[in-house]
């Protein structure tokens, strides 16, 4: 039986290719790099690329013969008219002013964008499908997106890949702050990759490590790009990151050193072998000559990434003769460079009525000035003062040259505000607005009221002046973590920073207590309100005491006697 | 209220009211008191019990062991700051980096508005170190604070030492969930409260401080930390916070179940707990244990670097190592381990601690008083002021029974102008307004006319406006054309006990036993005055709020064993007074503006009665 149905599938699969001579090109890349941070920490990053030369939007034909590409996301890719899907779960906050920019930035917790095509008519049903699926498909409580945590954009999130729409009417963002990210998130991921975690780089990621860690985040990046340099026809890309960030503090007792099998427990056998490139890179920017890196790789590659050129020692795993275990890492630590945006925030004041969100972003760029855009979603039950919205940067007023607000209805859409302002150089510049704490419907409270309510990352975009010039041409060979966002001009690089979530206390009522509530809600109303009441409408007259019990009776009988009665 | 609204049964009940009217308030009275001395008795206490599900069943265990490494620690820290001469705040941002925290400093200034003579300060100028312990995969969201105050002198070089060492054991453990910052603050209270106005980037007290670059959310619960000698015999729990605030319940569970855990002696208040509860001796200790909360919460006073936290909504505590030279010693070790432990707890919360009691006295540490029991001390005489306002008011309004003498002069004075009423209470309150703004602005002046220093010039000229204010009835009578009549006092003191009864129990709402205090000593007389009695004039003055502040000196400092001489008992006096004035400068304590602007007016309105004629 098993024999039969092997075969059964070899005619199926060799009748198909018969039939569609130019079928479909498939790629899959893999690529590890691993960078020492200035901390101490050890940061590894992980991309996986696959690359299908086809149209899954195209009208009249049904895509359905995968290879490399995860059917599960290509059929909701089409049956959703997504054009552009980026999806992020992280358990961690990258800390910029340690660890520097990390390749693809995220919010803590779980953050979703879509640009949709423009033939969809029914943006937010689609949209509302889609969460539903994708939870379904990642293990996570991406269900709890809805409206009233969704905005669209309007500068903030443009498409990362081909196309140049502008119109947000097809753009969804939400983020869900508190979302936990843990393995069920990650095998779901792992399954994937074309060879799972079976092969490859992904052999490496064995969860107990991967979540014993500074900084977890896993993403997936969706959308259409060129197919060579031409741009004549189109391509879908799937790009599958993972960053850790390994606290060498707490597990190496204090040295530097590092090795594969100690950040993983694993080591590296073999390449995926259905990937067409498979490399390790080794960040060695920092004093070259004080490294030893075992075994030694010939290969050198330089890239420029995020507006500096970094030198990496690149492993190629597609050949034989590099299997072996990188060890015994030693390095000293360089004076930090401060960099060159960072932005974070905080909650102003104290007690349970008002208080002030600061939002404050840091250029540190000793002579260049540069405007950023800053996106801000809060949610309803935070009613914001608008204002009270000020932009200072120096002491003095900043006026944004741009302000996009929509303001919040009621348990039906968040506060979005959009400015693009003009940071000066080496300064900092501080966004306060005023709020008033909602006082929520006893239902509208979570299990944990007492925790607090999370407000999510604000967004920081920025166009950063670099160091050093950025490639713009587009090759197919660069080094996957360089190549993620467009760079277009040479002089300055994309840049985004997530601020911390805010965790704000509502007034909350006491639910231990609803019976004391009831009786003593009980209570005033029937004694306060009730007697109150009777008092009010009561109509008094004098009334006239009655005779006691012996007249009247006594003038009963005399009633049937017939004599006069007593008064 | 069918009651209220039949005239006769309404008739009945006023009748039974005031005829019996002065029995039924001494018998209040007497109940209040004794009820309020019964909670110190135990059967009618409650065992305390941890509400908090997330401390109560997850069992942590202790593996701090460098108790030792901490107390070589301290002496490094002690030869820093004597050659610093104050906090060495590069040696402490050097100690906590290489620790592996996030090492951020904050530097305020703040000029009293008097020189403050117990601490010898007039200009403060200092630094707060802190350091955070960012909690791994965590947003950055939540954080535990440990605080140590870096003191002049010898002192708490050992708590510095401790919370170094627990920084470096702490940065090498997998679990936490909530950052941890390791804050140590110059100039105790003035320091902390810089910072914590720094991190909530508010200014309510007009400190001057440059604000905070590193921040790590929202605050769940605070401990500070104060120890000065390598070995210590018990460990003192403080919780009266700043306008006798207090923290949840369950953090002073939580501190006593590790003290029994690790077998650590643990007091409050100074006072060890006692078994015989059913002898005289275990029953006063009790008394006296509560009686001392009482006396400390009703002064509004931060008695440790915990208490400012309490206005954040962060629950706090101070631990404080007591050396009483006994037998049983406890070492850095363990003190640590106590440390590490209820950190951990307070890790594993989900939520703020709000599961247990806000409201409460503690006459130990195993059992509490809620205020659902200690209300109804308070009760009991509150409602005597209403009893006797009902008397007068059925007084006032039933002019036939005044005019039982036969003279009929029913009409006329029964209705005393308004003025004669909102005199003496605008008189009072201008007094009053007087007594809470003059004293630290004349300063200037009364050091340049008299000889005497700055302290001692507040102090005198808020007693000086005091004893001023009592001339005052005289003096308001002659404004007033006329004689005062009957009616007209009887008016001025049915205003007056409403008053008072409403600022009584709004304060007995905020702080019990402020309130409480104030109750015994002004509601026997105002509930009782007439005119001109000489009597009632020396006990009204003896029963005046600040004889009352005196009484409780003297008692407190009978209560800690330590009874002082009249002379020092005048002079503790005077420090009480110049340190409840500067806490409400520096801290916004709201004993002073309470006392100034709405007790003493209240007082003196009574005071008016008394000179009617």
């Amino acid at each position: 039986m098993l024999i039969l149905s092997s075969l059964l599938l070899f005619i199926l699969t060799t009748h198909s290719e018969a039939l569609t001579p130019a079928a479909a090109r498939d790629e899959f890349q893999e690529e590890l790099v691993i960078r020492p941070l200035h901390s101490g920490d050890i940061y590894a990053s992980f991309q996986f690329r696959t690359l299908w030369d086809t149209d899954f939007l195209q009208e009249g034909q049904k895509v359905s013969h995968y290879r490399l590409f995860p059917k599960s996301l290509g059929q909701v890719l089409s049956k959703f008219s997504v054009r552009e899907l980026h999806i992020s779960f992280t358990q961690g906050f990258w800390r910029t002013m340690q660890w520097g920019q990390p390749f693809i930035p995220s919010p803590p917790g779980a953050e979703l964008w879509v640009w949709f095509h423009d033939t969809v008519s029914d943006v937010d049903g689609n949209w509302k499908e889609l969460t539903n699926v994708l939870s379904g498909i990642f293990c996570a409580s991406l269900n709890f997106i809805d409206l009233t945590n969704t905005v669209q954009p309007s500068a903030s999130f443009k498409p990362l890949g081909l196309g140049n729409a502008t119109d947000h009417r097809f753009l969804r963002y939400a983020t869900l702050p508190r979302e936990i990210v843990c393995t069920e998130n990650l095998t779901p991921w792992k399954k994937l990759l074309p060879c799972g975690s079976k092969a490859g780089l992904a052999v490496l990621m064995k969860s107990e490590k991967l979540f014993h860690s500074s900084f977890h985040s896993q993403a997936v990046h969706i959308r259409p790009i060129c197919q060579d340099e031409q741009c004549s026809s189109k391509a879908w890309e799937l790009r599958q990151t993972l960053n850790v960030v390994f606290d060498l503090h707490t597990s190496g007792q204090g040295k530097k050193e590092w090795s594969l099998f100690k950040m993983f427990s694993r080591t590296l056998t073999e390449a995926c072998p259905l990937a067409s490139s498979s490399k390790v890179y080794v960040d060695i920017t920092d004093n070259p000559e004080l490294f030893e890196l075992s075994p030694a790789t010939p290969l050198l590659g330089q890239a420029v990434v995020l507006g500096d050129r970094r030198t990496y020692s690149v492993y190629d795993l597609s050949r034989a003769e590099t299997f072996g275990q990188l060890r015994s890492f030693n390095l000293l630590l360089r004076d930090m460079l401060r960099p060159l945006l960072h932005a974070e925030r905080y909650v102003a004041g104290f007690g349970l009525q008002t208080g002030e969100i600061h939002t404050v972003i840091y250029n540190n760029h000793p002579y260049r000035a540069f405007p950023v855009l800053l996106m801000d979603s809060v949610p309803w039950y935070l009613q914001l003062y608008i204002h009270t919205l000020t932009v200072t940067s120096k002491s003095r007023d900043n006026k944004p040259s741009y302000i996009h607000y929509q303001p919040a209805k009621d348990r039906h859409r968040p506060h979005l505000l959009e400015m693009l302002i003009q940071l000066p150089p080496h300064s900092m510049t501080e966004v306060t607005v005023q709020f008033e704490r909602a006082l929520l419907k006893w239902t509208e409270y979570t299990p944990d009221p007492n925790h607090g309510f999370y407000v999510g990352s604000s967004v920081v975009s920025a166009l950063v002046p670099s160091m050093v010039a950025m490639r713009t041409n587009f090759t197919q060979d660069q080094p996957l973590f360089s190549s993620f966002v467009p760079v277009k001009e040479e002089s300055s690089y994309f840049v985004r920073v997530y601020t911390e979530p805010l965790l704000v206390n509502l007034p909350t009522p006491d639910f231990s207590m609803p019976y004391n509530v009831i009786c003593l809600t009980c209570t005033v109303v029937a004694v306060g309100y009730g007697s109150f009441y009777n008092l009010l409408t009561r109509t008094f007259q004098v009334d006239e005491p009655s005779p006691p019990l012996s007249k009247r009776l006594a003038n009963l009988i005399r009633r049937m006697r017939g004599v006069p009665l007593l008064t | 209220m069918g009651l209220l609204s039949d005239p006769n049964r309404r008739k009945a009940l006023t009748g039974l009211l005031t005829r019996l009217n002065t029995p039924i308030c001494i018998v209040c009275y007497l109940a209040g008191i004794v009820w309020f001395m019964g909670l110190a008795f135990e059967p009618f206490t409650l065992r305390t019990y941890m509400s908090e599900n997330a401390m109560g069943s997850t069992m942590v265990e202790e593996r701090f062991s460098s108790g030792e490494r901490a107390l070589s620690l301290a002496k490094e820290f002690d030869a820093h700051k004597r050659k610093a001469g104050g906090m060495p705040v590069e040696w402490l941002v050097k100690a906590m980096q290489s620790r592996g925290l996030e090492v951020f400093t904050q530097s305020f200034s703040r000029k009293l508005p008097f020189p403050d003579e117990n601490k010898e300060r007039y200009m403060v100028r200092g630094t707060n170190v802190y350091g955070i312990l960012r909690a791994p995969r965590a947003p950055r969201t939540e954080a535990l604070v440990i605080t140590a105050p870096c003191s002049p002198g010898n002192t708490n070089n050992q708590a510095v030492a401790l919370l170094l060492a627990l920084a470096q054991y702490f940065r090498n453990q997998i679990y936490w969930a909530k950052d941890i910052i390791f804050l140590v603050n110059e100039h105790d209270l003035i320091g902390t409260q810089a910072w914590l106005e720094g991190y909530h980037h508010t200014n309510i007290t007009g400190m001057e401080y440059s604000p905070l670059q590193g921040r790590a959310g929202s605050i769940q619960a605070a401990l500070s930390l104060e120890l000065s000698s390598d070995v210590i015999t018990s460990l003192d729990l403080v919780l009266e916070g700043l306008n006798g605030q207090l923290p949840n319940l369950d953090l002073a569970n939580l501190f006593y179940a590790f003290c029994q855990k690790l077998g650590v002696l643990c007091t409050i208040q100074g006072k060890l707990q006692r078994n015989d509860w059913d002898t005289a001796e275990g029953y006063t200790h009790a008394a006296q244990t509560m009686m001392l909360m009482v006396l400390k919460q009703a002064c509004g006073r931060s008695w440790g670097d915990h208490g400012l936290f309490l206005r954040y909504h962060i629950e706090a505590a101070s631990v404080r190592g007591i050396n009483s030279f006994r037998h049983y010693k406890t070492d850095a070790t363990t003190i640590g381990r106590l440390l590490e432990g209820m950190v951990r707890k307070l890790n594993n919360l989900l939520e703020r601690l709000h599961q247990s009691y806000f409201f409460y006295l503690l006459p130990s540490l195993s059992r509490f008083v809620s205020i659902g029991y200690y209300m109804p001390a308070f009760g009991l005489l509150a409602v005597i002021l209403l009893l006797r306002a009902l008397d007068l008011w059925v007084h006032l309004g039933a002019p036939a029974l005044a005019a039982v003498d036969g003279v009929t002069e029913a009409e006329q004075p029964s209705s005393p102008g308004v003025l004669t009423v909102l005199t003496p209470v605008v008189i009072s309150h201008l007094t009053g307004v007087a007594l809470y703004l003059l004293p630290v602005h004349l300063q200037e002046m009364a050091v340049e006319h008299f000889p005497v220093s700055e302290t001692e010039a507040v102090v005198l000229t808020a007693i000086a406006i005091y004893t001023a204010g009592l001339a005052l009835p005289h003096n308001t009578q002659r404004l007033l054309s006329g004689e005062g009549t009957e009616q007209g006092w009887k008016v001025l003191k049915l205003t007056a006990l409403l008053y008072l009864a409403v600022l009584l129990g709004c304060t007995a709402l905020i702080n019990f036993s402020l309130g409480f205090i104030l109750a015994v000593t002004l509601v026997p007389i105002t509930a009782s005055i007439t005119p001109h009695i000489a009597l009632y004039a020396v006990v009204m003055v003896l029963l005046s709020p600040a004889f009352t502040i005196l009484y409780c000196v003297f008692i407190y400092q009978e209560l800690i064993e330590a009874p002082v001489s009249v002379s020092e008992g005048w002079m503790l006096f005077l420090s009480v007074i110049s340190q409840g004035i500067l806490d409400h400068a520096l801290y916004g304590s709201l004993v002073y503006p309470l006392l100034a602007l709405f007790i003493y007016p209240c007082w003196l309105m009574f005071w008016n009665i008394l000179f009617w004629n």
